[in-house]
C-alpha cells in the first residue's frame, strides 16, 4: 500500500525467454565512469563472439552432411551402367577418395577464402547456385518475417495491457494453437481450400510457383504478390505466435511499473500512457526476438517452399539433402547459420543503442 | 461497517482556517476488492488542506497513508472502491468524468513520487519527461516546452543542461529534484508529495525539504505530504495527522502534535525518532510492541488496542472517535477530553 511494488526485480527478469541482450540489472544502477567507453570494447566482444560462432558452424556443416546415410556417386550413377572404374574416377573427381581429415582441410581453406565448391549435380558453383535462388526466398520469407514480427508485437500489446480478458486469452489461445501446427500441413491445407478449391468455393490462390511466367512489368508484381499470398499466410500464421509471448510477457512486466502511474497522474490517455511509456520499455527484450525472427529469412521456410514448390534456397536444400550434395548443402548451412549468426550479433549491437541504461 | 460519527473538532478546526479549502476531503473510504474479501484500506478520513498550507500525513507503512495520495487523482488500481468526497477547488475528483479528471491530473493537482528509482521512465530524457505535462495540458510548442524544462530544472537547482540526462545518469536526489520540476511543470495549486525524501540520505534529505518548502512558500501552493517520518513532517509541515489502520487518530498543530501527542500511536511514533539535545528520548525504548493490525482483519473497537500501553477495556469493545482535544486539535482516544469512563479499569 505503501511504496512496495518493486518492479525492478521483475522488470530484470524480463530479459526473455529467448536470449537476452546484454544484462540490463546489472547497468539499471549508476553507471561508474567507464561506461560511456565501453561501446567500442563490447562491439569487439560481440564480433569476436559471432566470428567464433561462424568457424564453429564451418566445421558443423561439413561432419553433420557427412553423417547422412547415403553415397552420392551411387545416387548420381543410379539407374546407369557403371563400372567400378568410372566410380573411382568420379570419387577422384569430387576428391571423395582423400581421407576425412584433408578433405576437412581443403573445405576449410577454400571456404575461408570464399569458395564454396562445385554442387555434385548441378555441376555449378555452390555459391553461383545459392545466389540464383536467394532473391526468391528473401522475399517469402522477409514479407513474412516483417508481418508476424509487426502482428505478433501489436497483438502482444493489446494482450498484455487487457491481461485475462476475454480479448487476451482469444489472443494467446488461437496463435499458440496455430504455433503448435506444422508448417507443412497447414500450408497443404491452404492448397486445398483457397487453391484447389472445395464445393461451391473455387481455387482462388495459385498451388505453388512464384509466377505464371506470362506477365511483365507490373502486371507481373501483382502476379508474384498472387502466388506469395499463400505461403507467406502459412509462415506467418505459424510464426506470430513467439513474438506474442514475448511481447505480451515483457508487456506485462512493465505494468507495475511506478513510471506507469506517474505517466497516468500527468493526465495521459491510457493509449498515450502504453504507448509512449510503456510500449518503448517493453520493446527492450523484444528487439532480440525480431533479429532472431531475420535470422530465419534465409533458412525459416525450408518445409514451406517444398510445400509451395517457391523456387528458393528451401527447395534447393531438399535437392541438395536427397543425393546428397555434399558441397551444396554444407554452402546452404553455412548461408542458414550465418543470417542467424548475423541478425544476433546485429541485435546484440543494437540494444544498448535503444537502451539508455546500457552503456555506449 | 459500521460508519464513525464525524468528529465535530476537525470540522470546527477546518472552519476556523476560513479560506475554501483547496483541497477538503470528506469521509473518504476506499476498500480493496469486494464482498467477503474486501479489505479496507482508508476508513472514513476527513481532511482540509488550504492555500499555502502544509498538512503532513505520518503512519507506518499499511496504514492507508500512500493509498490516500493516489485515490485524490483516481489512480488506484480497478479493484479499489473509493466513497465519500475529494473536493478539489470545490469539485467532487471521485465524481468527475474521464476527460474532465485527465485535465485535473497534474494542472490542479500533481504527485511528487518517490522518484529516486523507479518512478521516472527510464527510456526517456529527463527534460521531456518535465515537458510532457506542459505540451499535454498547455498545448505548448515543443519549443516552449523545452525552455519550460530548462526554466524548472533551474528552479529545482539542477543546471538546465541536465535536461538531456537519463534518470540513471542522475543521482537519487538529483532524480528526486527532477520529481519536483516535474511536479511544478503546470503550475499546481495542490501539490501531493508521498515519501518524497524516503530513500536519500539524510544531508539530501534536508536539501529536498527546503526546497519543497521554498517553492510552495513562493507559489502559494498547497502541500500534502506523507511520510512515516514524523520528524521529517514536523519540520516542512504546519498540520500534521497522523493515520493507523485506514484512519486519522490525530490532528493539530504540527509542532504541538510531534513534541506532545494525544494520542498513544502518535506519541510511540514521535519516540521513535530520537530527537537531538534531548537524552531522555534516546534512552526511552522507543519501539512500539505488535505488528501494524492486518487490514483484511482489523481488530474490534479501537483498532490500536492491542498495541496500547494505556488501553482500558472499553477500548476493545467501542470504537474510539476523534475528539477534540485542545484548540485546532483532535485525537481518536478514549482518554482525551472526557474523563475515564466509570468504573473503567486499566489494563
Amino acid at each position: 500500500m505503501s511504496t512496495a511494488s518493486t518492479p525492478g526485480a521483475v522488470r530484470d527478469a524480463a530479459g526473455g525467454p529467448v536470449k537476452t541482450g546484454p544484462s540490463r540489472s546489472a547497468d539499471r544502477a549508476d553507471p561508474g565512469p567507464g561506461t560511456r567507453t565501453a561501446y567500442p570494447l563490447y562491439v569487439a566482444g560481440r564480433l569476436g563472439g559471432a566470428a567464433v560462432s561462424l568457424l564453429a558452424v564451418l566445421v558443423t556443416s561439413f561432419f553433420l552432411f557427412r553423417i547422412i546415410p547415403g553415397d552420392p556417386v551411387s545416387t548420381m550413377t543410379h539407374g546407369a551402367p557403371t563400372s567400378a572404374a568410372q566410380l573411382a574416377a568420379l570419387r577422384k573427381q569430387f576428391g571423395l577418395d582423400l581421407p576425412l581429415w584433408q578433405q576437412f582441410t581443403d573445405y576449410c581453406a577454400k571456404a575461408l577464402t570464399g569458395d564454396l565448391g562445385t554442387s555434385y549435380q548441378f555441376h555449378a558453383p555452390v555459391g553461383e547456385l545459392i545466389m540464383t535462388k536467394l532473391p526468391a526466398t528473401l522475399l517469402l520469407t522477409g514479407v513474412a518475417v516483417v508481418i508476424y514480427s509487426a502482428l505478433g508485437l501489436w497483438l502482444g500489446t493489446r494482450s498484455a495491457w487487457r491481461n485475462g480478458g476475454l480479448g487476451d486469452r482469444l489472443n494467446t489461445g488461437v496463435a499458440l494453437t496455430l504455433w503448435s501446427v506444422p508448417s507443412f500441413w497447414l500450408g497443404l491445407l491452404l492448397i486445398i481450400v483457397f487453391s484447389v478449391g472445395i464445393g461451391p468455393v473455387p481455387g482462388l490462390f495459385p498451388t505453388g510457383g512464384m509466377e505464371s511466367g506470362d506477365t511483365t512489368g507490373f502486371a507481373r508484381i501483382l502476379d508474384v504478390a498472387h502466388h506469395l499470398v499463400l505461403p507467406v499466410l502459412t509462415l506467418v500464421a505459424v510464426g506470430y505466435a513467439q513474438t506474442l509471448l514475448v511481447m505480451r510477457s515483457s508487456l506485462l512486466d512493465e505494468m507495475g511499473g511506478d513510471y506507469l502511474t506517474t505517466a497516468r497522474a500527468k493526465g495521459l490517455r491510457d493509449a498515450s500512457v502504453r504507448r509512449r511509456h510503456a510500449v518503448p520499455n517493453a520493446l527492450l527484450p523484444t528487439v532480440t526476438m525480431v533479429f532472431i525472427n531475420l535470422g530465419h529469412v534465409a533458412g525459416g521456410s525450408i518445409l514451406v517452399e517444398t510445400v509451395f514448390s517457391w523456387p528458393g534456397l528451401g527447395g534447393l536444400f531438399y535437392q541438395g539433402l536427397s543425393v546428397p550434395d555434399l558441397p551444396l548443402v554444407q554452402g546452404l548451412f553455412l548461408v542458414f547459420a550465418g543470417a542467424m549468426i548475423v541478425m544476433n550479433l546485429l541485435a546484440d549491437l543494437l540494444y544498448p543503442l535503444l537502451d539508455p541504461r546500457v552503456g555506449r | 461497517m459500521k460508519r464513525a460519527p464525524r468528529a465535530s473538532g476537525v470540522v470546527e478546526a477546518a472552519g476556523a482556517r476560513g479560506a475554501p479549502g483547496l483541497l477538503e476531503i470528506r469521509d473518504l473510504r476506499v476498500t480493496y476488492g469486494s464482498g467477503a474479501s474486501a479489505v479496507p484500506a482508508v476508513r472514513g478520513v476527513d481532511l482540509a488542506v488550504g492555500p499555502g498550507q502544509k498538512l503532513g500525513i505520518a503512519g507506518e507503512s499499511g496504514c492507508g497513508k500512500s493509498t490516500l495520495a493516489l485515490a485524490l487523482l483516481r489512480l488506484l488500481p480497478s479493484s479499489a472502491r473509493l466513497s465519500g468526497e475529494i473536493l478539489l477547488d470545490g469539485e467532487d475528483v471521485l465524481t468527475m468524468k474521464w476527460g474532465r479528471l485527465r485535465a485535473v491530473r497534474w494542472a490542479g493537482a500533481s504527485i511528487v513520487f518517490q522518484g529516486a528509482m523507479h518512478s521516472l521512465n527510464a527510456v526517456h530524457r529527463i527534460g521531456d519527461q518535465i515537458a510532457e505535462p506542459v505540451l499535454l495540458h498547455r498545448r505548448a510548442t515543443p519549443a516552449a516546452g523545452r525552455a519550460r524544462a530548462a526554466e524548472l530544472l533551474e528552479q529545482v537547482g539542477l543546471p538546465a543542461a541536465r535536461a538531456d540526462a537519463y534518470p540513471h545518469e542522475l543521482s537519487g536526489g538529483q532524480r528526486q529534484r527532477v520529481m519536483i520540476a516535474m511536479a511544478l511543470a503546470c503550475d499546481p495549486r495542490l501539490i501531493v508529495a508521498d515519501e518524497p525524501t524516503t530513500a536519500l540520505d539524510v544531508m539530501i534529505q534536508a536539501q529536498i525539504l527546503r526546497l519543497i518548502e521554498r517553492l510552495v512558500a513562493e507559489q502559494d501552493i498547497g502541500l500534502l505530504m506523507i511520510s512515516h517520518d514524523l520528524a521529517v513532517l514536523a519540520d516542512t509541515c504546519d498540520r500534521l495527522a497522523v493515520m493507523y489502520a485506514g484512519r486519522i487518530v490525530e490532528e493539530g498543530p504540527a509542532r504541538a502534535v510531534y513534541d506532545a501527542a494525544e494520542h498513544p500511536y502518535g506519541r510511540a511514533l514521535s519516540a521513535a525518532f530520537p530527537r537531538i539535545g534531548d537524552p531522555a528520548s534516546r534512552r526511552a525504548p522507543r519501539g512500539l510492541p505488535g505488528d501494524p493490525p492486518d487490514p483484511a482483519a482489523l481488530p474490534s473497537g479501537c483498532t490500536f488496542h492491542p498495541r496500547c500501553p494505556v488501553a482500558l477495556d472499553v477500548c476493545e469493545r467501542e470504537d474510539q472517535p476523534l475528539r477534540e482535544a485542545g484548540p485546532g486539535r483532535s485525537a481518536a482516544c478514549v482518554r482525551v477530553g472526557a474523563a475515564v469512563p466509570a468504573g473503567e479499569q486499566p489494563r
